[in-house]
């Protein structure tokens, strides 16, 4: 039973990372665009699907609060400044996509509110992981660390890597779905982003070696851990390959299981720790009468269907995006 | 009062619960209502009731919106300002929220994009589901939060383990006779605000003299339907009170002003209670009414707050005075839907012109008596959370600063006040250009899970229509 719901919050967080990264790429990738045309593109390429995709952080939050309540309890608390952030973010620029379309003089506020929102909730997101990594503060299984405990060069490190890497997947999401000079610009962007990815992960490694953490002894430990980062590198070429051969739809898919890559990395290299190294999975479980409850009703059929729907969903929106049309 | 992280955390959560409780309150009732709507479309092949139904889904679809955002922000409060509630509780609420979000998302989002886009797609009858479905997904979402709320008021079905609640008796829990009236409650205050807005806006049109046909179907839909529920909503009323009585005496007795224990009680219409003095001042009351609306007796004994000690008793004004704004509510939209009712059947409603006026403004009361009620609940449940068991000063978040609470608590106001501005004024907007009287051409292809987006889409046909 906690296996299932472990492997149901690891399905969650990672349709959220793939989806809403791409959406919120797309985002920061609007704020750099200069023209009009080209940023009614950009947003027609992600507006059927983007609440969809922000709804796999709430089925996290709430699966975190049912299923591992201290973790749940633990994290938010930890990062209160930080998802305080997040959320405003997030509002504002969900908000940006309704009111920007009609709004006339006051286009410029909903412009920068879906750049800026898009880039604070992304950064956030990195930026908590990266305090995760390196181990947050804790004792007695609450957090010590004050106000900005999370802070260090490590985690904002972090952050700027995952703006990085939403960006990446939101120019591959943008070859996928437009044409002409929206994809064409989102092409020249990929080798850039990438090779800034790449020297990012670098610099991770190498931080993360002279810092001796703790997550460095794991994969040493664990050498078949190199699979992930091997499925990576190979990933990486098939993006090298597509890009050079300009097939649309292939770099997305391989920045997407580059990031399912990253993932596994980072969750096998916490397991079985579910905060490093304070708690863990065995230790943060809700008791079985909790997650029994859970699971013959909203696991067994309600997660299946949600899985089924959103890729319903998509397949509806599959194909290129009209640039012809204003808003979608 | 001293500044704490505590007072500010509290005063964030009614900030923001209050703010999203604006929101489904209303689509609750509305989308039972378009389900209505739809039915007696299809039965009766009226236009009019077709054209009425495109022009509240519209409004639907920003109310909704605003009501997907501002959930967002309540999924995380609970683990950043109340963590230790969340560390404790989170084997018996997170179950209970999760439910909510897995139900009414799928059910949402699965059936809302029919409702947008699908009318030209699907059959009718599989249009008239979906437009049930989405009903069905607000009000299992209200189900739930019912659920949540009334085990902190009345906590069953649990052991504590390791300072931990842990579930033993989920029935116990589904089917506490506290959910059984108190869901009714909330339910028939989201249909009586739906009916309350319908109503205005036909008013509103009718004192303008403009769209008629549809006014006049609003009106009286809407003025009929408040006029049935009203007394059922305050018979409900009547039964939370009964609980409230039974398992929360302190509470009670803070709504009732009464200070002292009485046999036979008095009932306290109006007074302004004093905490330092433990008395009321400027009292207006009538004997033996107190133990009538209590125990339905001559001759009972009502507790007083006295009989509690002070760390155990909640504030008192604001139960108080919210109970009384709440019920005068009440009162005020029984006048109006009985009285407008019988006006509206005599088709002397348009000669009354202050009672249109008076039905228009009206609509912001089940509003107020919503979060006066709310109110009523929340603060007349302290000092505890998990009544009788879990502080609230034990709930919060031991190491929150002032200046993190602070800092969330403004960020909250000023983003939510933002969206708040814009939000109305679409509405407004909407309003006031009124049902176009033609029929929306759906756009190309369905966009399932995008509330708002409807309306601009249709923005550009119907706005300057009206302007």
């Amino acid at each position: 039973m906690i296996m299932f719901w472990v492997a149901v919050l690891a399905i969650s967080v990672l349709l959220y990372v793939l989806l809403d990264g791409f959406d919120l790429g797309v985002g920061i990738l609007f704020g750099l665009a200069r023209d009009e045309q080209r940023r009614d593109t950009m947003l027609s390429a992600v507006s059927p699907v983007w609440d969809g995709n922000e709804t796999w952080l709430i089925v996290t939050g709430v699966i975190l609060w049912g299923a591992f309540p201290p973790v749940y309890a633990t994290l938010l608390s930890a990062f209160y400044l930080p998802l305080l952030l997040m959320l405003a973010g997030l509002i504002l620029r969900g908000v940006a996509f309704e009111f920007r379309a009609r709004a006339e003089s006051s286009r410029w506020v909903w412009d920068i509110a879906f750049f800026g929102g898009s880039l604070v909730a992304t950064f956030v997101q990195g930026m908590t992981v990266g305090a995760l990594v390196q181990g947050l503060p804790i004792a007695n299984g609450r957090y010590t660390g004050g106000d900005f405990g999370w802070l260090s060069p490590f985690a904002l490190l972090c952050g700027v890597g995952l703006c990085l890497g939403y960006t990446l997947l939101g120019a591959c999401w943008l070859v996928k779905k437009c044409e002409d000079k929206t994809r064409d610009g989102a092409y020249r962007l990929i080798p850039g982003l990438t090779i800034g990815l790449l020297v990012f992960l670098l610099v991770v490694f190498v931080y993360a070696l002279a810092d001796h953490l703790q997550v460095i002894d794991r994969w040493l430990q664990r050498p078949y851990l190199l699979i992930f980062p091997v499925v990576g590198v190979a990933a990486m070429a098939g993006l090298a390959h597509s890009v050079v051969r300009r097939r649309d739809g292939m770099p997305f898919s391989m920045v997407a299981l580059t990031f399912a890559a990253a993932f596994g990395t980072l969750a096998i290299s916490f397991w079985p720790y579910m905060i490093p190294f304070s708690i863990t999975i065995q230790a943060a479980a809700a008791p079985h009468s909790s997650l029994a409850f859970m699971f013959w009703g909203e696991g067994l059929f309600v997660f299946p269907l949600m899985l089924i729907y959103a890729a319903v969903n998509y397949s509806v929106f599959r194909g290129k995006v009209s640039p012809a049309a204003e808003h979608y | 009062m001293d500044i704490t992280a505590l007072l500010l955390s509290r005063l964030q959560f009614a900030f923001t619960i209050s703010f999203h409780i604006i929101f489904p309150s209303f689509t609750i009732g509305l989308a039972a209502w378009l389900t209505v709507l739809e039915a007696l479309g299809l039965t009766t092949g009226r236009p009019a009731y077709r054209v009425v139904f495109e022009f509240w889904l519209k409004i639907f679809g920003v109310a909704f919106g605003l009501g997907v955002v501002s959930g967002v922000v309540m999924a995380f409060e609970f683990g950043t300002n109340w963590s230790e509630l969340s560390r404790m509780s989170g084997p018996i609420q997170g179950p209970l929220l999760s439910y909510e979000t897995f139900t009414a998302f799928f059910l949402e989002a699965s059936f809302f994009g029919i409702l947008l886009f699908g009318r030209s797609r699907v059959p009718p009858w599989l249009y008239l589901f979906s437009t049930a479905m989405v009903a069905l997904g607000t009000t299992l979402s209200a189900f739930w939060i019912m659920v949540n709320n009334s085990w902190m008021q009345v906590p069953v079905g649990y052991t504590m383990v390791n300072r931990q609640f842990v579930p033993t008796d989920w029935l116990a829990i589904l089917f506490s006779p506290v959910v059984w009236v108190r869901f009714p409650h909330m339910l028939l205050a989201s249909y009586l605000t739906g009916a309350s807005c319908v109503a205005a806006t036909g008013a509103w049109y009718l004192l303008r003299g403009e769209y008629h046909a549809e006014a006049r179907i609003m009106l009286r839909m809407g003025l009929f339907l408040a006029a049935v529920l009203v007394p059922a909503q305050l018979f409900f009323g009547h039964l939370v009170g009964d609980y409230v009585h039974d398992k929360q005496p302190a509470k009670f007795a803070a709504i009732e002003g009464r200070w002292h224990d009485e046999q036979p009680a008095s009932e306290v219409l109006f007074a302004l209670p004093d905490e330092a003095t433990e008395t009321d001042h400027y009292a207006i009351s009538i004997p033996v009414l107190g133990s009538l609306i209590g125990s339905m007796s001559f001759t009972s004994k009502e507790v007083g707050l006295t009989d509690f000690p002070p760390q155990d008793r909640p504030p008192v004004a604001i139960p108080f005075f919210a109970f009384r704004i709440m019920v005068g509510c009440g009162m005020l939209m029984l006048f109006l839907a009985w009285y407008g009712s019988y006006l509206s059947l005599k088709e002397r409603i348009l000669e009354k012109r202050w009672m249109l006026w008076g039905i228009f403004l009206g609509f912001p009361l089940p509003w107020i008596a919503i979060l006066t009620g709310w109110f009523t609940a929340e603060v007349g449940r302290q000092p505890w959370t998990v009544y009788g068991v879990l502080r609230t000063a034990d709930a919060v978040t031991p190491f929150l600063t002032v200046r993190e609470a602070a800092i969330s608590l403004l960020v909250f106001c000023a983003v939510y006040s933002f969206i708040f501005a814009f939000g109305t004024f679409y509405i407004y907007r909407l309003l006031r250009a009124g049902p176009a009287g033609r029929l929306i051409d759906p756009p190309v292809g369905a966009i399932p899970n995008r509330p708002m987006s409807v309306v601009h889409h249709h923005a550009g046909s119907t706005v300057p229509a009206g302007e």
